[in-house]
This record gives structure tokens, sequence and C-alpha cells, in this order.
């Protein structure tokens, strides 16, 4: 590595221990091999000392668990470097590898507002009253009573999903819609609300596959020739 | 050190003051010591309830101008020896008291004090941000209908916020034979919704309204039925496990009653 890089790893030394300050702008698998390049090969007193606790910081900048376990595998290196705190900058370190559905819980009461971005999965209940929205598509696993708008930013491919559906009100994208005075009581089991010519319909899940194509899981006993 | 309990509701004349004055005295008739605090200044009910209103000298507004220490204010009761009231100031209005105000008075009853029942105003302003800000726990009161079930929501949300225990849920002037018939929601579509524990279920009873104007709480009465669930209440608020009335029951609804959890 030339002298004349600027290093993307930083240490400094703290009453707490060692900091490690790592570029965000570099690729972790560089940091990483320089991290070991100094561990193995720059001989220094601190890294045979006692026993010294090691802050890192990532800068704006996540990992996943397996870089977690390659960064943890590289310090184990030098056995008295014990690393204690792997941080982010303004958010957690850790990046969620889920296929970025968010899932909450909890029960949204009257007044309440919660706001996402993304595809949200929410286990309870939307109360009259309260309000849930997203700029990605709501899949509600219990009662939703109050007012539900997702694609809140203008996408008008999502959808809202729950398996009790009272809603007091629909909105996807622009559009608003409130439901029949009476709901039709014998439609039960699990609905779905989309966009459809500009306007708000609502179906039983079993005709999503048809609504989305794309979306629909089939097992594929008979191969097609 | 004792525990502080508001009853809050968020709509109107659903039976908060009943349900302070009812609970402090059972409680009181097991021999707990118990202070009732009216914090509905303006709108004083809870001596009226007890019938002490002819023994008022100072209220709670005096106690926290400091024109009197809160031990020349507290009430004692006319049947009960350890149940007292701080009765609410009748000619001021909310902006009397501050939050920090009544938090140290409440503090201070719950040194001598095994409970100390605060009776929240009525809606969702400065009234019942001061009666909520020193309570330990909270009890929420609603009757079985749309609107008083949707503001007990909101409250429950509000309460989220605050420093208090989860709320437990009281349903009052439940009526099982209109349920039957549909008129009124049930009370385990009441819980659904208000997803909180049930504390009780409390029969809308005639008996309350000639309680009220007799100024004696029902719950002295042995066969009166609000009066037999307002004494349960009190025993499961102890911590005891007490199965609802068959009264209760009648309306065909099932489930669990935790007991009330003294610590946090
Ligand atoms: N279980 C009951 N059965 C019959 N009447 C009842 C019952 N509970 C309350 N009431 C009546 O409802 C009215 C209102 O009760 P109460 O004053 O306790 O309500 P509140 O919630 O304190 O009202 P506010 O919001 O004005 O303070 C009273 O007239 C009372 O007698
Ligand atoms: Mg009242």
């Amino acid at each position: 590595m030339s002298n004349l890089v600027k290093p993307g790893v930083t240490i400094k030394g703290t009453k707490e221990g060692l900091l490690f300050l790592l570029d965000e702008t570099r690729p972790f698998s560089a940091l990483l091999e320089e991290i070991r390049h100094k561990l193995e090969h720059v001989s220094s007193q601190i890294w045979d000392g006692p026993d010294t606790p090691v802050m890192i910081k990532l800068g704006r900048r996540q990992i996943t668990r397996d870089e977690e376990k390659e960064l943890r595998q590289v310090f184990s290196i030098r056995k008295n470097l014990i690393v204690r705190s792997i941080e982010a900058e303004g958010m957690p370190y850790l990046a969620d590898s889920s296929s970025g559905i968010k899932l909450l819980c909890g029960t949204i009461r009257s007044g309440q507002v919660l706001e996402h971005r993304g595809d949200l999965l929410f286990l309870g209940d939307v109360n009259p009253g309260g309000c849930i929205r997203s700029t990605g598509s709501i899949y509600v696993l219990g009662a939703l009573r109050g007012l539900a708008h997702a694609g809140s930013e203008g996408d008008e491919s999502v959808i809202i999903a729950a398996s009790v559906f009272r809603p007091t009100q629909l909105r996807i994208a622009e559009v608003i819609s409130r439901p029949p005075d009476e709901w039709d009581e014998s439609e039960v089991g699990m609905r779905f609300a989309y966009l459809l010519d500009s306007q708000i319909a609502v179906d039983s899940v079993h005709d999503l596959g048809q609504l989305r194509p794309e979306l629909e899981w089939r097992e594929k006993r008979f191969k097609s020739l | 050190m004792g525990e502080s309990i508001v009853v809050t509701s968020g709509k109107g004349g659903v039976g908060k003051t009943t349900t302070s004055a009812n609970i402090g005295t059972a409680l009181a008739l097991e021999g707990r010591k118990v202070c009732l605090v009216d914090t509905d200044i303006g709108l004083r009910n809870l001596d009226v309830l007890l019938g002490l209103e002819n023994r008022i000298v100072y209220d709670l507004v005096d106690v926290i101008e400091g024109n009197c220490t809160h031990q020349q204010a507290l009430i004692k009761d006319k049947r009960c020896d350890t149940l007292f009231l701080i009765p609410a100031a009748q000619s001021k209005d909310k902006s009397a008291v501050s939050s920090q105000q009544l938090r140290d008075l409440i503090a201070e009853l719950k040194e001598e004090f095994d409970y100390v029942i605060i009776d929240c105003p009525a809606g969702i302003e400065l009234g019942f941000k001061n009666a909520v800000v020193g309570a330990d726990q909270a009890i929420v009161v609603t009757t079985p209908e749309n609107t008083a079930v949707r503001d007990a929501d909101r409250v429950i949300g509000l309460l989220e916020k605050e420093d208090v225990g989860k709320p437990k849920l009281i349903v009052n002037r439940y009526r099982p034979q209109l349920v039957k018939d549909g008129g009124m929601m049930k009370v385990d579509d009441v819980v659904n919704i208000l997803a909180i524990d049930l504390l009780g279920v409390v029969p809308d009873d005639e008996s309350i309204i000639r309680a009220g104007s007799q100024g004696e709480p029902a719950v002295f009465e042995a066969k009166c039925p609000a009066g037999r669930a307002y004494r349960n209440v009190a025993r499961r608020i102890q911590g005891e496990v007490v199965p609802l009335l068959p009264l209760e029951k009648r309306g065909g609804f099932f489930f669990k009653l935790k007991s009330w959890l003294g610590i946090r």
C-alpha cells in the first residue's frame, strides 16, 4: 500500500481503549485488509500489551452479520484486543438483511400516526381514529379499523392488506376512498386494496395472484417440457 | 409507600367520579388508608357523592397555593375512618395548579396513604395532564358505546407517553339485555379494541343514581350489583384474582383478568 494514500483506518487511543475509525467511502473488504495488515505486520507495543477494549466506528455505513463476523475475526489475531462496540453514525450498525419489509407491532390508537418508508408489516390493530401511512405497501396482521395510506409519495403499485379489513378510510397514492356504509358481513378472510383505473378496489387475497402474477407463488410440481 | 391511581376516561359523564368514590370507599372498607383527590377544578363532584360537601373548609388550590397544609385540607369520611378527601376548588379554574405542584402533593400523600386515588376531569387538556402526572397507575373508565370507547382509546394512547403503568379498563353502565339484542357493544369487543387488561365490569344500576343523591357510595349496599362490582374491583386492585360476577358474565363473554401489578 502506498504511503501517499490516506489510510482508510484511523486508530486513536482514548481513555476507554482504542478507537478504530473506518472510512465509509472505502470498500469494506479493503478496510478489513488494512486492519489485518496493521495488526499482523506493524509491530507495536499496543498490540502486545494488557487487554485493551476496542471501539469500532463505521461512519455512515451499515454492515451485514457476515461482515461483522469477518471484522471480529480479524481482531482475534491479537488476543489482547477485545471488540467492545461497533457503531454506525445515526443508525443501527447492522443492515437489515430481510427483503426490505419492516416489521413493527403494537396498537395504533385514536390520534396516533405511524409513518414509515417502504413496505410495512404491522402486527396489531389500527383503531378508529388511528392512522398508518407508508410510502410502500401496508400489511396488517390484525384489525385495520382506522385510516391506512399506502404509496404516500405517489407509488400506485402498492397494496393495503389486513386480516380484519374494516378501515374507516383508505388512501393509495393520491386516491381516497371510504368503504361502503354497510359492510358485507359474509366477506370473511383476509382482503386487500389496490388501485384499478385510478380507483381503489378491494378483493379477497385469493385474487391477488391474478392481479399481480409476478408475486404469485406456485408449486412447480410438473416441470414444463 | 403507597400507590397513586388516576381514574380517567376522555369522554365526560361515563363514571369517573362514581368509580373513584366507590373504589376508594371499598378499599377503605378493607382497612386500607385511602386519600381521594378531586382534580376536577371548577366542577367538583366527589365531595357530593361522598356526602361531605358541607365539611369543606380548604380545597386543593388552597393546599397548592400554600394557604393551608394538606393535613388541614384532608376531610375525613363520615363512615370510614381510613378514607379521606381533598376536594377540588369550585371557584377557580384548571390553570390554578401546575403539574409539578400536583406531582409534589401526590408524592407527599403517598407517604401517608396506601392508595391515593385521583379523580380526573374529562377531556385531554391541561386538567387531564395535571391529574395524570403524579400517578403510578391509571384506570380508564368507558361505557360500552362507540364514542366513549373512541375517547378511551385516545386517552390510552396519551397515557402511553406518560410515566404511568399500562392502564386497566373498567367498563361501566353495562346492560346485558341491551347487549343481547345488539343495541350495545359486548365487553369483549370493547376489550379487543382497547387492548388493555380488564379490571371490572360495572352494570348500569339505578342504585348508583340513588346513592349519588344520598351521598353514600353504592359499595355500602350489600345487595347492589354495581356496589358488588366495585368491591371486586377493589380486591383486584389489591392483587387478588376475583372472577367476574355471574351477572357480568351473562352477556356470554370470556376473558382473562390479570391481577393488578403494584410494582412497576
Ligand atoms: N353504573 C352506573 N349505573 C347508573 N348510573 C351511573 C353509573 N355510573 C355512573 N352513573 C351516572 O352517570 C352520571 C355521570 O357519572 P360521573 O359523575 O361519575 O361521571 P364522570 O365521568 O365523573 O363525569 P365528568 O366527566 O363530568 O366528571 C351520574 O349521574 C351517575 O349517577
Ligand atoms: Mg367527574
